[in-house]
């Protein structure tokens, strides 16, 4: 067997990176210091960045097959994490997670409880199974589990309702990150985001993508620690700022009472900070969390990184890490939310018109802050928006105020008085963000489309070079497809981001976890209720959408799997026992994926 | 000699039956931690312990991090199954590159 260079000296590599981003952002700061303006700063760390990932990407191109597909198997447990963490979190993540919990207060929570619980339910249920079995891709272990082309082409379409959308939107981040930090058009953004994703996916397909992950990851996380650590180390005195905001906590909702007391807030409009029940009903709380926690568990983009450890014992573990690594930033984003809060109901609420903070117009000049219903471009514009409001005494109230998510976790640096280099900081995150997520999703797509499809159902006896030439085409594809939409600003889907979990719940989760735990599951069951599944969520969230039919119990669309999932449990299970049970081949074949130690299933994604 | 035999054949379907039980278990834990415990916020935030109210605390960070524990003595329990039940993978350092 082939030894991965990368692999084996991981640890040095990644170590000599990590030392280098610290010299540069220090290097950076000197500049900064010495006059150099902004903007050139930003765009310095940004291309660094950039040259960083596509470095790597190079270094780790491949001409193997299994190193296209599954990086050779033998990525170590802690990479796997650490790439795992940045495949998992996207730009919307690492900027807007922070913002809804501001906007969302208490129940904003339910996406941290959410999407931590769908990393329990991988290590337990799914990952070390899918590992030991071998598979390229999920609808290669769809098919071979449940026989046929059946399986494998629902698992397609499948993975292509959840993961397409998911693309668009990263490119979509990618244009508005650039735009906004870069000083370049919305397009040319999505265009380098693009040519990035590529020359990261194409030459290495998922060994590059690795790699790189792994990196990205290094750079988001710095991103999105370094600018909180600083603030609270100057107002804690303690870097570890997750513990310390309780104080922040306290002042928030003794503001609130303040503000209702004086006026200044709605009772019918103020999400108080810390009650649960305040944006979303118990109810939709829950179902929620569910959604989100079984969604995660079935995403495949993500299931696929585990197939890509060198052991189940690894791909067990590296669940382990990646839950760990997102911690690091799901911990520090309600720190990020009470910071803004109360610096809001501080400085902002009950200013005069004429004495609010600098930032405001900064990000009302990009039209993320409205106040009295128009961009606070400037002072003069927002004191003739206020001007025509009703009832305007010349203080600013909670209601005049609406700030778009996305501002939470760019404007922090600005509020804290922070160097520039920071602000270039959290662009380059966010842009490992996105970059990472949408790698791991093209290649899922790509790879599906060129395995499943191509390899699998039209030309079995492709020879390798063929397989991944033909894969490299559709991920191409794909790449530009998603790109020229997101150029296109295609707000209606957009918005279908949100779906995504619960179609890969309804649509995934009950064919695997059935597949792998219950021996007696049928084909024709895992198909039908794959289908039911999927198809009843589906057919939820674009008749409450679209089709003005009424919510059922209440549940938002964002959970509609919490009705597609019993659906396509209870229809996995009736079909499976009416049809006759899976042959002793099948059987033993289960049998054996379930122990870690023996062959695998499959041998290079070959039966 | 028998009893050898029989205990040889019952010792991956032993460690099965520990396995789901094992993962019974995990996500009922699971099942406490994120939805039970922020079902109670608005109980548990009378408590305040740092300026943090407890439900808040709970569901922001405490929950998340016992998830994490959670896990970790799950994968640890999970191996020592597996290496009881007999089918654990070898140990990567005495896999030897050569004889793969």
């Amino acid at each position: 067997m082939r030894t991965d260079k990368f692999a084996s000296h991981a640890g040095q590599l990644y170590g000599i990176i990590a030392a280098l981003l610290a010299v540069f952002i220090a290097g950076l700061i000197v500049l900064e210091q010495i006059g150099v303006p902004g903007p050139i700063i930003g765009f310095l760390l940004v291309t660094a960045t950039l040259a960083l990932y596509a470095g790597i990407a190079v270094a780790s191109r491949t001409v193997h097959v299994a190193d296209y597909y599954v990086a050779g198997r033998q990525v170590p447990a802690l990479y796997n994490g650490m790439a795992t963490a940045a495949d998992w979190m996207s730009g919307a993540s690492f900027i807007g997670l922070a913002g809804t919990l501001y906007m969302l207060g208490f129940d904003g929570l339910a996406y941290l409880l959410g999407w931590v619980g769908g990393f329990v339910l991988i290590a337990v249920l799914i990952a070390p199974y899918l590992r030991k079995f071998g598979a390229f891709t999920i609808p290669d272990f769809l098919a071979a589990r449940f026989g046929g082309h059946a399986a494998r082409l629902t698992g397609v379409v499948v993975l292509f309702a959840c993961s397409f959308t998911y693309v668009v939107a990263q490119f979509y981040a990618t244009g508005l990150i650039a735009s906004r930090f870069l000083g370049i058009s919305f397009e040319t953004g999505v265009y380098v985001g693009l040519g990035t994703v590529l020359v990261c996916s194409l030459l290495g397909g998922m060994r590059s993508v690795t790699w790189t992950q792994a990196a990205q990851y290094l750079v988001l996380i710095i991103a999105f620690m370094l600018p909180v650590a600083i603030l609270s180390a100057q107002h804690f005195g303690v870097p570890v700022v997750q513990f310390a905001y309780g104080e922040a906590l306290a002042r928030i909702a003794a503001l609130e009472q303040q503000m209702l007391a004086s006026g200044l807030a709605d009772p019918a409009t103020l999400v108080r900070h810390l009650v649960p029940g305040e944006a979303l009903d118990r109810l939709n709380f829950t179902a929620l969390i569910v959604c989100l926690m079984i969604g995660t568990a079935s995403l495949p983009h993500l299931l696929m990184r585990f197939l890509t450890t060198s052991s189940v014992r690894d791909a067990r573990r590296s669940a382990g890490w990646s839950l760990g690594f997102i911690l690091l930033l799901y911990l520090t984003a309600p720190a990020y939310a009470a910071f803004a809060k109360l610096e809001v109901y501080q400085n902002v609420i009950g200013a005069g018109l004429q004495a609010l903070p600098d930032w405001i117009y900064s990000y009302g000049r990009l039209g993320l802050v409205e106040i009295c219903g128009r961009a606070a471009a400037s002072a003069a514009a927002v004191r003739e928006a206020c001007a025509a409001m009703p009832e305007n005494t010349g203080v600013l109230r909670l209601g005049d105020l609406a700030i778009d998510r996305d501002v939470i976790v760019l404007a922090l640096p600005e509020i804290a008085g922070l160097p520039y280099v920071i602000a270039g900081l959290v662009a380059a995150g966010a842009l490992a963000a996105t970059l990472s997520t949408a790698n791991g999703l093209l290649l899922a797509i790509g790879n599906a489309l060129g395995h499943d499809v191509y390899y699998r159902v039209v030309d079995a006896r492709a020879p390798a070079s063929r397989r991944l030439l033909v894969a490299r085409l559709f991920l191409l594809a794909s790449a530009t497809l998603a790109a020229v939409l997101a150029a296109s600003r295609p707000s209606d889907l957009l918005s279908m981001v949100a779906w995504a979990f619960s179609l890969a719940a309804a649509g995934f989760f009950p064919a695997l976890v059935l597949g792998i735990w219950w021996k007696r599951c049928t084909a024709a069951g895992a198909v039908s209720g794959m289908l039911a599944g999927f198809g009843l969520t589906l057919a939820y969230l674009v008749l409450t959408q679209y089709g003005g039919m009424a919510e059922w119990f209440g549940i938002r669309n964002t959970s509609a799997a919490i009705f597609g999932l019993p659906v396509g449990f209870a229809v996995t299970i009736l079909v499976s026992l009416l049809t006759p049970a899976p042959s002793r081949h099948v059987q033993a074949m289960v049998e054996e994926f379930r122990k870690p130690a023996g062959r695998p299933g499959m041998l290079d994604g070959a039966p | 000699m028998i009893g050898y035999g029989k205990q040889a054949r019952d010792l991956p379907a032993r460690r099965w039956r520990r396995t789901v039980g094992l993962a019974a278990v995990t996500i009922v834990l699971l099942a406490v931690l994120v939805l039970v415990v922020p079902a109670f916020a608005d109980r548990l935030n009378a408590v305040v312990i740092a300026g943090f109210p407890l439900g808040y605390f709970m569901a922001a960070q405490g929950s998340l991090l016992l998830v994490l524990l959670l896990t970790v003595w799950f994968i640890f329990r999970q191996e020592r199954l597996d290496r009881e039940g007999g089918v654990a993978e070898p140990e990567p350092f005495d896999a030897g590159e050569d004889i793969r």
